[in-house]
């Protein structure tokens, strides 16, 4: 058992590298930018291949939106300066968090408003459940 | 019982609950028929086309800017022989070229030029004149993610339309000739 648990988490800790290291060789200063850099590309589409990250696509268009924000980190932008640039391109649609504008507010809340909704529907139904108490007992189902 | 008895209306909420739920499935998958997740709207749309400097493909020597394309309204079309979707395109753009009534400007994206000169020898060059941009760089700055697209840019040099992916009699009747027909009323 122990054995296997550790073969698991062995798998589990490659599988993670891989997707770390999917990325062309970089001359980073030091490890510092070079986390910065990951960081970021992980928070960027790649448009081509929607559902990967600039970080992880191995699309030719993701290696060279990598090339051009490393250059851009060289040239002592910062991230928000990265990112404004992207979106000015190729619109919000890049980033992977997306902003609160008009057209996401159903993103951003639209959840929440359906689990107040739902957590509103429960407490009147349990609230109406318990005070005729004496009459659970008498429902199908609850005998047993 | 004796409560739902009481209040007919409580009967309904599961089935109203439910109708809600397959209102939002049935809307979703409209949805999903009838819009390409790949087709992004443009962020540069009624804003200046990004400044180019690009070698012509038949003459590599003689350069074409975007302001030498200033004056009148064009089509920048991307292609690449490499592209697939853009063999689809191209006998819609070769019966088009003449009913546009503007030039149609080829941008050959990411290509090999000796490949994308054997592409149009093959199978006919629909364009006026074709811009080479063999490392991409420029068309990080038009937006393109993915050939073909079509930018409508105007005598200012401003994109008035984009589209992305293969232009077809369809798209070009509803969208672009509509699109080309106001530049006209404008005058410029």
């Amino acid at each position: 058992m122990r054995r296997l648990l550790a073969v698991a988490l062995l798998a589990f800790a490659l599988a993670l590298s891989a997707a770390a290291f999917a990325i062309d060789p970089l001359p980073f200063k030091d490890t510092a930018q070079r986390d910065r850099f990951q960081h970021l590309t992980r928070e960027l589409r790649c448009m081509v291949c929607q559902d990967e990250s600039l970080l992880a696509s191995n699309a030719d268009f993701a290696k060279q939106l990598r090339r051009q924000i490393f250059d851009m980190m060289q040239q002592g932008k910062s991230d928000s300066q990265i990112k404004d640039w992207l979106v000015a391109r190729y619109s919000t649609f890049i980033l992977y968090d997306p902003p609160l504008a008009p057209a996401t507010i159903a993103l951003w809340f639209g959840t929440p408003a359906i689990l107040l909704a739902g957590g509103i529907v429960v407490v009147v139904l349990l609230r109406r459940r318990t005070r005729p108490a004496g009459m659970i007992t008498e429902e199908p189902g609850d005998d047993w | 019982m004796n409560e739902v008895a009481r209040k007919p209306a409580a009967r309904f909420v599961p089935l109203i609950v439910f109708a809600a739920l397959v209102a939002f499935f049935v809307v979703g998958l409209v949805w999903n028929q009838t819009h390409d997740a790949r087709f992004v709207p443009s962020p540069l749309i009624d804003k200046p086309a990004p400044a180019f400097h690009l070698p012509r493909l038949n003459d590599p020597t003689r350069f074409v800017t975007k302001s030498d394309l200033l004056g009148k309204p064009y089509l920048l079309n991307v292609f690449a022989s490499w592209c697939f979707a853009c063999g689809d395109e191209h006998p819609v753009l070769m019966a088009y070229r003449d009913k546009f009534g503007i030039p149609l400007i080829g941008y050959d994206y990411k290509d090999a030029p000796q490949d994308a000169r054997a592409w149009l020898d093959r199978h006919g060059d629909p364009y006026h004149e074709v811009i080479a941009d063999q490392s991409g760089e420029t068309a990080i700055n038009f937006g393109v993610y993915g050939a073909p697209e079509t930018y409508l840019i105007d005598a200012h040099g401003i994109i008035r339309y984009k589209h992305i992916g293969p232009l077809t009699p369809d798209v070009i009747a509803k969208e672009l000739e509509p699109k080309i027909r106001e530049l006209e009323q404008e005058g410029t």
